[in-house]
């Protein structure tokens, strides 16, 4: 290589990822809470949203806003765009095939919800089984228990090791002619742990077994894409991913959504309605009954606006790093003990510590400014799986910083003094 | 620590929460009741033995909870011996209008005796349903009722 050569072809500059910079983009983190700079570290339950959300909901709702499809008039066209616009912003992001595979939901629960309902449980018989793990929220667990008891099918519970990891070949053995799904959480909201998913699809599909994908604590800390990772269904949420609540989506491969039956029958589902019989609309609207949140659709668009932006690169390798710096100040504590070890993991800091509660742990370092969650995190048989009653969990986000990490374990160290 | 952490956590309380009192099995007559607390995964049960005058012979405890929870109901079931069901339920209604308004009259607070502890819940609304499971569930016990005692 000559010297013009690698003058021609400079070295890319390191990262220039500011954490510091990206901070200033969300006002909800600079205040003050108990008398002190609020440390948020509940990301996992929500995330705080940029004023790029906040501003164009508001933009919306003040210039745009009314209801959707159909209207001949001018501020309904203009919500249409918005919303519509957003869902082609979704499909670019998540790399879906097309705009019709991007269904609006409530949020995760109801991604999932409506998968059960319309795609499994039609053709769930007898001694059938649905297959899922060790680690799934409580969303993934009770809509199958439900249909399963409905039909008389069963679920089948992939295990766990002691790091928190999915024991792949016991997966492997549950994938047999009767599952007639397999549904996993891309990342476990309790441990953190990142399944080898587009490995594990891929084993499913070798058995014409398909997959859902609950994707909603992947989404806030890497990019997904659907073609790649070639799951069936994927469900996220769009509070957590910095956009408003009460608005998520359900991707499905096209093929799959055009043979479902309707979720709910109403409004904007169909094409003819008669007495006698009722067309159904094409997708997506044949899963989008009744009118939709539509100011929370728009907001999603714009907390997806924020992301396409960000340097992605930059906010995973930050993360890792803070979930590195986070795990070595916690190991420093002897009274703790980290639940979720894996090696391949999100910034989520699950643990428990010797003598007190997770409950009288969240109280005290919220008195010290740190908002952490503190229960069993909607998923009681990772608790069960690890014989405690409930953790104390500090989730991250890009937005978070080494300082973060020392109020928390500023004000653990604290909580432990009070109860030596 | 803060002034109004310092009220919640108080000494009684952190030291009861490391070394509960009756915290064990009654066997049977003495009745049972189970309680539960969703948002956390707190469990409680609460043994109590009813003598013939219908007054508390013996009450009990066990299950997991946090400081508050084990503290509430490990001195609950000391200040509760030999009380009647009608004495029960008059502190139990002294004791939820200390924890969740943080008021009680002079006459209250004598009659709710070590139990004033508890005033610093009344600042910390997240934690009422920590200091009052165990409450809801020895009422349950007294009454005999069978299905479990939920916050929500």
């Amino acid at each position: 290589m000559t010297a013009t050569a690698t003058l021609a072809k400079p070295e890319p500059a390191t990262t220039g990822f500011d954490p510091e910079a990206l901070r200033a983009d969300f006002p909800a983190l600079h205040q003050e809470i108990h008398g002190h700079p609020l440390t948020f570290l509940d990301n996992a339950a929500s995330s705080q949203r940029p004023n790029a959300v906040i501003d164009e909901i508001a933009r919306f709702d003040r210039n745009d806003y009314a209801n959707i499809h159909r209207g001949v008039h001018e501020l309904s066209q203009r919500a249409t765009k918005a919303y519509e616009g957003a869902r082609d912003k979704i499909r670019q992001y998540i790399n879906a095939r097309d705009r019709k595979e991007i269904i609006f939901v409530r949020g995760t629960t109801e991604a999932i919800n409506l998968v059960a309902s319309s795609f499994v449980r039609p053709s769930l018989n007898l001694g059938d089984e649905i297959a899922l793990t060790t680690m799934e929220h409580h969303s993934n667990i009770v809509p199958w228990q439900m249909a399963c008891r409905e039909r008389g099918a069963v679920v089948r519970v992939a295990p766990i090791n002691d790091r928190g990891e999915l024991e792949l070949e016991e997966l492997e053995k549950l994938l047999t002619p009767r599952t007639k799904l397999l549904t996993l959480v891309h990342v476990s909201n309790a441990l953190g742990t990142i399944n080898p998913v587009k490995e594990i699809v891929a084993m499913a599909h070798e058995r014409g077994i398909p997959v859902l994908l609950d994707g909603a604590q992947a989404i806030p800390h890497m990019r997904v894409d659907m073609q790649d990772l070639d799951c069936d269904f994927y469900a996220f949420s769009s509070h957590k991913m910095f956009g408003p609540t009460g608005v998520g989506v359900l991707y499905g491969k096209k093929e799959l959504l055009e043979a479902m039956a309707p979720y709910q029958g109403g409004g904007d589902m169909i094409s003819v309605v008669t007495f006698e019989k009722t067309f159904y609309a094409g997708l997506p609207a044949k899963f989008e009954a009744g009118t939709p949140n539509i100011t929370g659709g728009v907001g999603l668009g714009a907390a997806i606006d924020y992301l396409e932006q960000l340097d992605w690169d930059g906010a995973v390798a930050h993360e890792n790093e803070l979930l590195r710096y986070g795990t070595e100040r916690l190991s420093e504590i002897p009274e703790v003990r980290l639940i979720g070890t894996a090696n391949r993991k999100a910034s989520v800091l699950s643990f428990v510590v010797d003598g007190v509660h997770p409950h009288d742990i969240g109280t005290i370092l919220d008195r010290e400014g740190v908002a952490v969650r503190a229960g069993h995190h909607c998923a009681q048989p990772v608790m069960q799986r690890f014989s405690v009653p409930a953790t104390t969990r500090a989730s991250l986000a890009f937005y978070n910083t080494k300082e973060d990490v020392d109020a928390l374990i500023r004000a653990l160290r604290k909580t432990i003094e009070v109860f030596k | 620590m803060n002034e109004e952490l310092r009220d919640l956590y108080q000494e009684v309380i952190i030291e009861h929460s490391k070394r509960p009192r009756n915290f064990h099995a009654l066997a049977a007559p003495a009745r049972s009741a189970d309680g539960y607390n969703p948002l956390c995964g707190d469990t409680v049960k609460v043994y109590v033995e009813m003598d013939d005058d219908h007054k508390v012979a013996d009450v009990s405890f066990e299950g997991s909870g946090c400081a508050i929870s084990t503290a509430s109901a490990s001195v609950m079931t000391e200040i509760m011996k030999g009380k009647s069901a009608d004495e029960a339920e008059a502190l139990f209604n002294s004791f939820h209008e200390l924890v969740t308004r943080g008021e009680a009259s002079d006459d209250e607070i004598d009659a709710l005796g070590k139990l004033a502890v508890f005033g610093g819940v009344s600042e910390f609304p997240t934690r009422v349903k920590c200091a009052t499971l165990c409450w809801h569930t020895l009422r349950a016990a007294i009454a005999g009722e069978d299905a479990p005692i939920t916050t929500e």
